[in-house]
């Protein structure tokens, strides 16, 4: 099965080269059976990524202890759910899922568009064809996953062998969430991949009009969702598995997963400009090269190790060509930003500081600076080291010191941008679209600051939550007040027929309300507390309303570890609550240890209690607890914000009672519908 | 021209007040790498720079202390001994010939004082009959002669 899956991921590279060479032939010769060849050749090496994909997880399936990327990530005992996650929890493995990943999303382009847009596709499969000989390169030739265990004898001659088990899976990873975190994060990742190429195809191409931001935005949309989930997982798995009370750390690998979410969401904003105003076409098209630049290079920092991280320790020999695809990517976007400049001119200018463009002009900006102080801070050691000598790192304080003002910044054209009109707003619809908001933030805020909280930018954040959400709701409530006068059924049926007439526009809105949700969790961050202390037996400890007993520890062997277990009761108010149980566990294979955070989560507070090991002298277990506020937003939040853009990705309801035809570009067919009824339902109330 | 100049100045002032924020956090934040080595050769002023070190941990040299870990770092055939005062609890993969990375400042008596610790256990599969398997793994479709 290695062999097979070695020769299928040869072939797929094969393949991808000729869909690359025959694709820039035929885009020349413009000969229509060389571009249906290169099309169908596109689609193979996706059949034959999968293929090598499958053949990989069949090896972990079948315990083949001859193949060196399944002796160091899978054992025996290992449940099949996580031989599953083995998978992509190495170099080799990651970057063949990449590729699988890569893979689906571009089968799905190719098959969605075979018979459309003949004159920008060709550009766009050569785009995408050399992504993947990219990545097809390093998985046959730099880090095979197919590698067999060997050693060479007296005379040099290699002889393989095979181990009786593996060495099991980094205990970390042994985790629900690890199992789907990665696969959500390189989904987003890979995703970014097709806006790319169709930004790029359709600027060589010349491709007329804002056709390709129409045809892409679904794309774009699918993979921003991945890759907010994905950000989401890992900053809970973070949470609750490393045990150190936080969900972010400013880890250089989770920065590098923020900063494509950063230009990404720019972007998804200031297609608008270019779609309504025919304005900032340059600026699109480099914040989706840059996404792309920068999702690659999340990769390689994730794989890397070029700065040291939680994830990445180890140097690898992965760098150089990581490097050079970007230099190569980087050189060909900038030459075809010359050559066709001309085709990006603007239609219009901007009118008025307090209009919708200003608003996502500043957006934008906003989200670039952010981009651009995580990125500079996340490469400081690297780039320090190359122009001082001396390695130097930045820490939490600089990330924060940006960017907190920065997010609040963006929450507050959260509530503003939406409601401003095109070209120039008056003072009029200012007071009406602001005025009860703004009246209810300031007075929450002060009602929080007599109440006792004085953390700056935390009651700042809840004034601004409490604007954004009232201006989102009022928006609700106005829409679905004249489908109401009109129907005469419920407000919440009228608001749910108003989100489904203009998906785009009102599930937007609900990612609004998911983000005012996380920011009224990260908020909750300047209040935590925690305690530390070694228990006797019986010993109580207080934080918080909640008491702590440790009333017991025990030892509960399972199949692939051990746990060492803590029988904590937690009262409030002196009223028993609940059990908690926070274990150690101890891997038998590898002999690596895994913490358990037990938590009690509510909205108001999470209560965070880790069995932080065993105090050596006195010989007691250590408790830590933690008391985080409002954490339990932030997941709610994540949730809301996935939901909104699944909302933003169904067709607009009319549309779909007139049964759009299905070979209809189905990004296109919703717009018209999307301005129209949105200008009508505007007229109601306006 | 006028509108120009209103958004140039709304852009300028964001940036500038942004980009001082960002200085008051580099100052606050930066940390220096250095090799155990290293830290002899330093001059007096960098030896009382925030600093991060990272080397593998000596054999047996974990003691835990009330209210701290000693333990000694060793790379490049130099020894740091190192103690751990923070209030975060040690990585379950800080154990004897761990790769760490410590943070913290250098003691005028050569102890780092650490405030954060990292780890990484080092790979295992290394250890395979017949010695080292990383250089010897060989890639299936390409058999040698056989």
């Amino acid at each position: 099965m290695d062999v097979f899956g070695s020769f299928a991921l040869l072939l797929a590279l094969a393949c991808a080269v000729y869909a690359f060479v025959g694709g820039i032939a035929a885009i020349i010769t413009r000969h229509p059976l060389l571009v249906k060849s290169t099309r169908q050749a596109g689609m193979a090496t996706c059949g034959l990524i999968f293929l090598a994909t499958f053949s990989l997880v069949y090896l972990f399936f079948t315990d083949n202890y001859s193949i060196a990327y399944v002796v160091s990530h899978s054992n025996r005992d290992l449940s099949t759910f996580y031989k599953v996650a083995a998978l992509w929890s190495g170099m080799e493995g990651s970057l063949l899922f990449w590729s699988f990943l890569l893979a689906v999303y571009v089968l799905s382009v190719l098959i969605a568009y075979r018979n459309k847009n003949g004159e920008l596709m060709p550009y766009v499969g050569v785009v995408m064809a050399g992504v993947q000989i990219f990545f097809l390169t390093l998985n046959n030739f730099v880090e095979s996953p197919f590698k067999a265990l060997a050693v060479p004898g007296a005379d040099g001659v290699l002889s393989y062998f095979t181990r009786a088990d593996g060495n099991g899976l980094n205990p970390l990873l042994q985790y629900p969430e690890m199992v789907i975190h990665p696969p959500n994060l390189y989904s987003g990742y890979t995703g970014f991949t097709i806006p790319f190429a169709f930004a790029l195809g359709a600027l060589l191409a010349r491709y007329p009009g804002e056709k390709w931001i129409h045809l892409t935005r679904k794309w774009t949309m699918i993979a921003w969702m991945f890759q907010s989930l994905g950000i989401m997982l890992g900053a809970h798995w973070a949470y609750a598995v490393l045990g150190w009370g936080g969900y972010w750390g400013w880890d250089p690998v989770e920065n590098a997963s923020l900063l494509p979410w950063l230009t990404g969401t720019a972007f998804l904003h200031s297609v608008m400009m270019q779609e309504k105003r025919g304005m900032m076409k340059v600026w699109n098209v480099w914040l989706v090269f840059c996404t792309f630049l920068l999702c690659i290079m999340g990769t390689f920092l994730t794989r890397s190790g070029v700065v040291s991280s939680v994830h990445a320790f180890a140097q690898s020999n992965i760098g150089p060509w990581f490097v050079a695809f970007m230099g190569i990517t980087l050189l060909v976007c900038f030459g075809a930003y010359l050559k066709n400049r001309d085709y990006l001119a603007s239609e219009n200018h901007l009118d008025s500081v307090v209009s919708r463009e200003s608003s996502f002009l500043f957006n934008n900006l906003l989200f670039l600076v952010a981009c651009i102080a995580v990125l500079s801070g996340t490469l400081f050691p690297v780039f320090s080291e190359w122009f001082t000598g001396n390695r130097i790192s930045v820490g939490a304080p600089y990330f924060n010191r940006v960017n907190i003002p920065v997010g609040l910044l963006i929450l507050f054209l959260t509530g503003v941008g939406p409601l401003l009109a095109w070209r120039k707003t008056s003072t009029e619809s200012l007071k009406r679209n602001f005025g009860w908001p703004l009246l209810i933030g300031v007075v929450v805020g002060a009602v929080a600051f007599v109440l006792g909280f004085r953390e700056f930018f935390s009651v700042v954040c809840l004034i601004l939550c409490m604007f954004v959400a009232s201006t989102i709701l009022l928006e609700f409530y106005r829409g679905a007040k004249v489908i109401r006068a009109r129907s005469g059924a419920s407000y919440p049926a009228c608001a749910i027929d108003l989100t489904m007439r203009n998906t785009r526009r009102y599930g937007g809105y609900v990612i609004h309300i998911g983000m005012v949700f996380v920011f009224i969790g990260l908020s909750g961050a300047a209040f935590n507390r925690d305690v530390q202390k070694s228990m006797h037996m019986g010993d109580a400890m207080q934080i918080g309303p909640y008491t702590l007993v440790l009333q017991g520890v025990d030892t509960k062997p399972e199949r692939n570890y051990t746990a060492q277990r803590m029988l904590v009761e937690v009262l409030r108010d002196n009223k028993p609550m609940m059990m908690l149980f926070p274990e150690k566990r101890n891997f038998l294979t590898n002999k690596e240890n895994g913490t358990m955070v037990a938590i009690y989560s509510t909205l108001k507070e999470d209560l965070y209690v880790v069995f932080a090991g065993i105090d050596p002298d006195a010989q007691l277990p250590v408790i830590h607890a933690f008391l985080n506020p409002l954490v339990k937003w932030i997941w709610f939040g994540g949730v809301t914000v996935v939901f909104g853009t699944l909302i933003a990705l169904l067709p607009n309801r009319r549309s779909v009672l007139v049964l759009a035809p299905a070979q209809q570009p189905s990004a296109v067919h919703p717009l018209p519908h999307a301005v129209t009824s949105s200008v009508a339902l505007r007229e109601g109330h306006d | 021209m006028k509108k120009q100049a209103k958004f140039g100045i709304g852009i300028g002032i964001i940036l500038v007040a942004l980009a001082f924020l960002a200085w008051l956090g580099y100052g606050e934040s930066k940390t220096y790498y250095h090799t155990i080595a290293e830290l002899q050769t330093l001059k007096s002023y960098e030896r009382s720079q925030r600093m991060r070190v990272g080397g593998t941990v000596a054999v047996g040299s974990i003691r835990r202390l009330a209210g701290r870990v000693d333990f000694v770092l060793e790379g490049e055939g130099k020894a740091l001994p190192v103690s751990y005062a923070g209030s975060d609890p040690l990585p379950d993969t800080f154990v004897d010939k761990s790769q760490a990375l410590v943070e913290g400042h250098l003691g005028a008596d050569g102890q780092f004082a650490a405030e954060h610790v990292q780890a990484k256990c080092a790979s295992k599969y290394e250890a395979a009959p017949g010695g080292d398997v990383k250089g010897a793994a060989a890639s299936s479709s390409q058999p040698s002669s056989m």
